[in-house]
């Protein structure tokens, strides 16, 4: 099963040939199936039922952020608020989680969505730049967040199922993993099978061409960052039910995450085109040499401390982007 | 109008490219002062002055390689972390734990240089990436910015450093003819920086591939080597802003030097009116940026209103600063 958008440049093969940009993205394929052989051979446990379980589990938000981030790349643009966002949101359901798990759900969405849809507007109606735009919200959402929770995590009622959101199993698989899922499957449909996609990856390949066709470029915009805000929401209540309380200062450095997973996943950030799967297996790939340094430190055979795992992430991130150089400009 | 300038630069007009771009920045930085000298008490001390001035040097310092890498069209997300490899660098080398030279004149010389050196380094590696794979500034400076903590850290395994060192001491808090020492340097740099671009052939160069680079490669210019240059720039301002905050703190914090400083350093370029499309540049701009940010948390501070909130002030006001340029620049 492909699922993966492709724009009209891309089809018709100008720039990277057809095979090249394949290979491109399935660059991503090709490294995680290795890091999964490499971590099955070397550690007992890898691919036991409680560590995939967990892995999926802790790495739903990241993944839910990083579709979001998908989306606004495809179009051309960025969104560096989705971390503060995500902790707005953490923030905001985690005090209404008393009343129970789907007003927890809707209010943190809604915190989302509303952070997302000032993004779009500013971006789509007052045509300001999505850098600095989000730049700016990102510190508003920041800032909002603080002042909701007065400084402090917010902690969230266990009266309420509102907990399972993060801790709990739904037909033997951890509910953030559902969420992600269904979330990605419906971001799949969304992008190759709807004109909303495909208005997406036409205002990415060029955003003028596809306002001569009519397209609706800026209603697209609001709702892309408007969805991207409402993942970013979903992501923060997950955030909340996780860790049992609403974090304020949490999400610092997920945008850049977000990012670093769309652009391993292939997606260009010039924007028209980039694929919904490629995306999550970008963002699973970063997710397991966190997973790996664990088993590795486990192992004793010699200590990697937690702070080279930002060091090995920002190396695979140069290594990915360097193929991707290579594959790109590869003549056909 | 942007070719024009290249072409026949008249000598005012690359200092103040966007005429009256300049005039709003520095209008509201007035406004603001005459709101304080009416509204805040004890508003004008000397104190109040170098308070304003020690806490916006690093990011002033920052923001002004961040104006010239903006004017080629890049960006340069890896500041920050430059700085936590700078600051973690310093202490290790005049505590002799790497170099293995005892404490003295020398080691003390060598930690400033070094780091600083190495910033600049990591930043040419950046402007390689950039120059000699097409790789966009955004992603290629990202490589270090996820990185560049994590090697600070590294090094320093994660530790705080506290550290009594009489040279980083007098760079932290000595004052030459009463003005704090890390003033006098911010004033250096952006001078030096408003000479370049306004001035020399690499201003002008810097300034052409912004604004057309395709236009600037016909025209013969090394694009590669102008841009590898900048983020190097970028790179050694990172780094001189590193010690300053290890100085000032008299401690060094892999964990929190440099955090967010890409930001600070971005939203006072934007807010001083330089755009991120490339092309231009105002270093004094992005000084009033700067001063015009601090200032504004300052007088909410100041005025009892919490730090949280302080940060959705700075949001509005970094939005409505660019939608005020923008409906300027529309035709």
């Amino acid at each position: 099963m492909s699922i993966s958008g492709t724009s009209l440049a891309d089809t018709i093969a100008v720039g990277p040939s057809r095979h090249a940009a394949l290979l491109q993205r399935q660059g991503v394929v090709v490294a995680l199936v290795l890091l999964i052989l490499f971590g099955a051979w070397r550690y007992d446990d890898f691919l036991g039922l409680y560590n995939v379980m967990s892995v999926l589990r802790y790495n739903s938000m990241f993944a839910l952020v990083a579709l979001g981030m998908g989306f606004v790349i495809m179009t051309g643009g960025i969104d560096l608020s989705v971390g503060a966002t995500a902790a707005l949101a953490s923030v905001v359901s985690a005090g209404v989680s008393d009343v129970g798990l789907g007003a927890g759900l809707a209010a943190g969405i809604a915190a989302g969505l509303a952070i997302g849809l000032i993004n779009g507007l500013a971006i789509a109606w007052a045509r300001l730049p999505a850098f600095v735009t989000t730049l700016a919200t990102m510190l508003a959402a920041r800032g909002l967040a603080l002042l909701i929770s007065g400084n402090q995590s917010v902690s969230v009622s266990w009266e309420t199922s509102f907990t399972d959101l993060g801790g709990g199993d739904f037909l033997g698989f951890p509910i953030p993993a559902w969420i992600a899922g269904i979330a990605f499957v419906l971001g799949a449909v969304l992008l190759n099978f709807t004109g909303f996609g495909r208005a997406v990856l036409a205002i990415g390949g060029n955003e003028e061409a596809a306002r001569l066709m009519g397209l609706p470029v800026a209603r697209t915009k609001v709702l892309v960052y408007g969805l991207t805000g409402a993942l970013a929401g979903l992501a923060g209540v997950i955030l909340a039910a996780q860790f049992g309380a609403g974090q304020p200062t949490e999400g610092q450095g997920w945008e850049l995450f977000a990012i670093a997973a769309v652009v391993v996943g292939g997606t260009l950030l010039t924007g028209g085109m980039g694929s919904v799967g490629f995306t999550l297996a970008g963002a699973m790939l970063l997710g397991l040499i966190f997973n790996i340094l664990n088993f590795e430190n486990g192992k004793g055979d010699f200590t990697l401390s937690a702070y080279w795992q930002s060091v090995i992430r920002g190396a695979f991130l140069l290594l990915v982007v360097l193929l991707q150089n290579r594959l790109a400009r590869r003549p056909s | 109008m942007q070719e024009l300038e290249i072409v026949a630069p008249r000598r005012r007009r690359l200092v103040l490219p966007h005429g009256g771009a300049l005039g709003g920045t520095l209008l509201s930085l007035v406004l603001l002062v005459l709101f304080n000298l009416v509204a805040t008490p004890h508003f004008t001390s000397l104190q109040t002055l170098y308070v304003n001035l020690t806490q916006v040097t690093t990011i002033v310092i920052v923001a002004v390689g961040m104006t010239m890498v903006i004017a080629t069209g890049g960006i340069d997300l890896s500041v920050g972390s430059l700085m936590a490899i700078s600051g973690a660098l310093a202490p290790l080398i005049f505590a002799g734990k790497l170099l293995g030279i005892g404490p003295g004149p020398l080691a003390d010389g060598l930690a400033f240089v070094l780091p600083v050196l190495v910033a600049m380094g990591f930043g040419c590696f950046n402007g390689w990436l950039v120059a000699r794979f097409r790789i966009q500034p955004i992603v290629a400076t990202l490589v270090l910015f996820i990185a560049g903590r994590g090697i600070a850290q590294v090094m320093t395994n994660g530790n705080l450093q506290a550290f009594h060192n009489a040279a980083f001491h007098t760079l932290g808090l000595g004052r030459v003819l009463g003005v704090p020492i890390q003033v006098w340097l911010m004033a250096t740099v952006v001078g030096i920086a408003t000479w370049v671009i306004a001035r020399t052939l690499y201003g002008r160069q810097l300034l052409a591939v912004g604004g057309n680079e395709a236009a600037a490669r016909l025209a013969g210019l090394p694009v590669g080597r102008i841009k590898i240059l900048v983020y190097a720039v970028s790179g050694l301002l990172s780094g001189i802003a590193g010690l300053i905050v290890i100085a000032i703190n008299s401690s060094s914090d892999a964990n929190l030097v440099g955090l967010g400083m890409e930001l600070d350093a971005i939203a006072a370029v934007a807010v001083g009116g330089t755009a991120l499309t490339g092309g231009r540049a105002s270093i004094i701009g992005t000084l009033l940026g700067a001063l015009i940010i601090q200032l504004l948390r300052y007088t909410l501070l100041s005025h009892g209103i919490p730090d949280a909130a302080a940060l959705v002030v700075k949001a509005a006001v970094i939005l409505v600063a660019v939608y005020i340029q923008q409906v300027r620049r529309a035709p």
